[in-house]
């Protein structure tokens, strides 16, 4: 187990490698520069400025610089912000994107799965259509429509929440809300989906058959063997969910990791790129490692091949 | 476990019979069709003068709401919303079905292939996965329109690009937890080929995780649609798609209310039938839920 670990933590450094090369040379490849704007820079000062970020040398020396002060743990500075490097400005938004994060994710798993096992347990009455209504609303209602009509009802409407800003906990549940239940509707389908097969299952039928409470068998016997895909699904869009929303952050004015990626995208700023992008790429790369292992605790036939 | 091969259904009834026999996804499956065929003949009905253009502006008319002269209302330029429904339709749903096909081909023979094989080179096609999953999908899209210019191709080819991803993901998790199953042992103790373990063992066991998630997967790329046209990147104006429809409807919600209350009916209806449709494939092909 803990070699295991210890195995996939070593791959993860060639997988970030090829990440990061490519998404240098695709950040490179793209026209436009960070220094473009409207009126255009003299030429003289724009040399200079680009001989201070290194941009007038080849584009594999940049490249071996880049990865040389990666290894050291530095971003390098922001070609945007003057005075910054990228090590503060994501370093201040992480905080943000986490705790948003980890509260939608958990409001997506508190809602989702629950509602995926009710519904599951009476199929084809209206204890599952109900559900699986509401949670087909949240799957197409999108983010853009869904954050506003909450900000209208609960904030401008009811003003129980602010509609927007950062600072204090009542900030938070507004957009908690808007990722969080939007996340849960997928995450409801796919339990709905497999508890439906499990419960065919011959040791269902026995536990039931000895007297297990049917909640129990539900939750505790069921539950384990249908929730395989669901924590699969759950190692991307956790992923996807600490590392920031650009749609969410921008509606309700949250200084998190997903505005200032796609920011940065259209400012160019190559090294907030390559940051934000290494960023989303160890926390897609540690939460499936975290999947994986809880998969194996779960279903220890998915561990290892026996043959 | 070995139940997963018992068929509890008649042996003469097809797949296709207990479909039928269930109403709920046969009245999906042909709403279904009903909308992509309104949607693929709007060019001819415009040409038949029994639609008006999607994209003849009134600029005098502005927004007005349903009425009998524009059964659907115009939007803020004065265009006929009915005829740029059926025109966005065209564009969402050739993106559902180009994203559907590749995470069903690629995806789930990604998934499955690397499963079977296993070992490290299960290993290194997960990390493969990995690796495109980071990329930002924003700069690619940005790079192949300045390459191959500003077409309706680059979304095809980005939500090609993406849709296979999860999919192969779960599918391999799944495919693993099945080959160690008894009734897989049997098989490779009877002498059963690789092939034919995949096909008539591993594919119906993975059949109902595969529809449920190719159902979540057309309503994920037909936003991300809406998203990259956002960026300027995919449909250009005067086309449109559903998801550029509400966006744009949800900016003007209080003063237009229907701009985005009726794309988003037509939308969340087409996908209500097709997670109908695919829950009824499922129950229908999945033998052991066949006899409910």
């Amino acid at each position: 187990m803990f070699i295991y670990v210890l195995k996939r933590l070593a791959e993860m450094i060639p997988v970030l490698l090829v990440v990061v090369v490519a998404t240098f040379f695709l950040a490179h490849a793209v026209p436009g520069g960070p220094f473009d704007k409207e009126r255009p820079m003299p030429a003289e000062v724009k040399k200079q400025v680009e001989a201070y970020y290194g941009l007038d040398q080849p584009l594999h020396v940049q490249l071996g610089n880049y990865i040389g002060n990666l290894a050291h743990g530095s971003l390098g500075p922001s070609m945007k912000y003057p005075g910054w490097t990228v090590n503060q400005i994501i370093g201040a938004r992480i905080p943000v994107s986490v705790i948003l994060g980890s509260l939608s994710l958990l409001i997506a798993i508190l809602v989702g799965i629950p509602i995926g096992v009710i519904a599951a347990s009476r199929p084809n009455t209206w204890m599952d259509r109900l559900p699986m209504g509401l949670a087909l609303i949240g799957i197409c209602v999108p983010s853009f429509v869904f954050g506003p009509l909450l900000a209208l009802v609960f904030s401008l409407q009811l003003g129980w929440f602010p509609p927007c800003g950062w600072g204090s906990v009542s900030h938070l549940v507004l957009p908690s809300l808007a990722l969080g239940l939007i996340t849960a509707a997928p995450l409801a389908r796919l339990t709905r989906g497999e508890l439906m097969e499990v419960y065919t299952l011959d040791y269902v039928r026995t536990a039931r058959a000895k007297g297990v409470s049917p909640t129990r068998v539900r939750f505790v016997h069921a539950l384990r063997n249908g929730i395989l895909p669901v924590v699969t699904y759950l190692g991307p869009a956790a992923a996807a969910l600490v590392s920031g929303s650009f749609v969410v952050e921008s509606l309700f004015d949250v200084p998190g990791v997903g505005r200032l990626f796609v920011t940065a995208i259209i400012n160019r700023d190559v090294p907030v790129i390559l940051g934000t992008t290494l960023l989303y790429a160890v926390a897609l790369l540690c939460l499936n490692l975290v999947a994986d292992l809880a998969k194996a605790a779960l279903d220890p036939r998915t561990a290892r091949d026996r043959r | 476990m070995s139940t997963a091969l018992t068929n509890t259904s008649a042996p003469t009834e097809t797949g296709w019979q207990r479909f039928q026999r269930d109403r709920t996804p046969v009245i999906a499956l042909w709403f279904l069709v009903g909308v992509a065929a309104l949607c693929f003949s709007s060019p001819l009905l415009t040409a038949l003068h029994l639609l008006p253009d999607y994209k003849a502006q009134d600029l005098a008319l502005g927004p007005v709401a349903p009425c009998a002269a524009h059964w659907l209302g115009t939007d803020l330029l004065g265009r006929d919303l009915l005829a740029r429904l059926l025109q966005g339709g065209m564009i969402s749903i050739s993106v559902g079905l180009i994203a559907t096909t590749v995470a069903l081909f690629v995806g789930v023979i990604y998934g499955v292939v690397a499963a079977e094989i296993g070992g490290r080179f299960e290993d290194l096609a997960m990390r493969v996965v990995d690796i495109v999953s980071t990329l930002p999908l924003t700069l690619i899209v940005i790079l192949c329109t300045v390459v191959f210019g500003q077409n309706i191709w680059m979304i095809f080819l980005a939500v090609g690009g993406v849709s296979w991803l999860t999919m192969a993901r779960i599918v391999c998790t799944k495919t693993r937890s099945l080959k160690n199953r008894q009734f897989v042992e049997a098989a490779v103790a009877l002498g059963q080929s690789r092939t034919g373990i995949v096909l008539r063992h591993y594919l119906p066991n993975l059949s109902g995780t595969i529809a449920v998630y190719a159902t979540l997967t057309v309503p994920g790329v037909m936003l991300l649609e809406a998203f990259v046209s956002f960026l300027g990147l995919g449909v250009k104006s005067p086309m449109t798609s559903w998801g550029m429809m509400i966006k744009e409807g949800s900016d003007v919600m209080e003063q237009c209310p229907w701009l985005l209350f009726i794309p988003s009916v037509v939308f969340a209806g087409t996908l209500l039938s097709l997670s109908y449709l695919g829950d009824g494939l499922r129950d229908a092909f999945d033998p052991r839920t066949a006899k409910k």
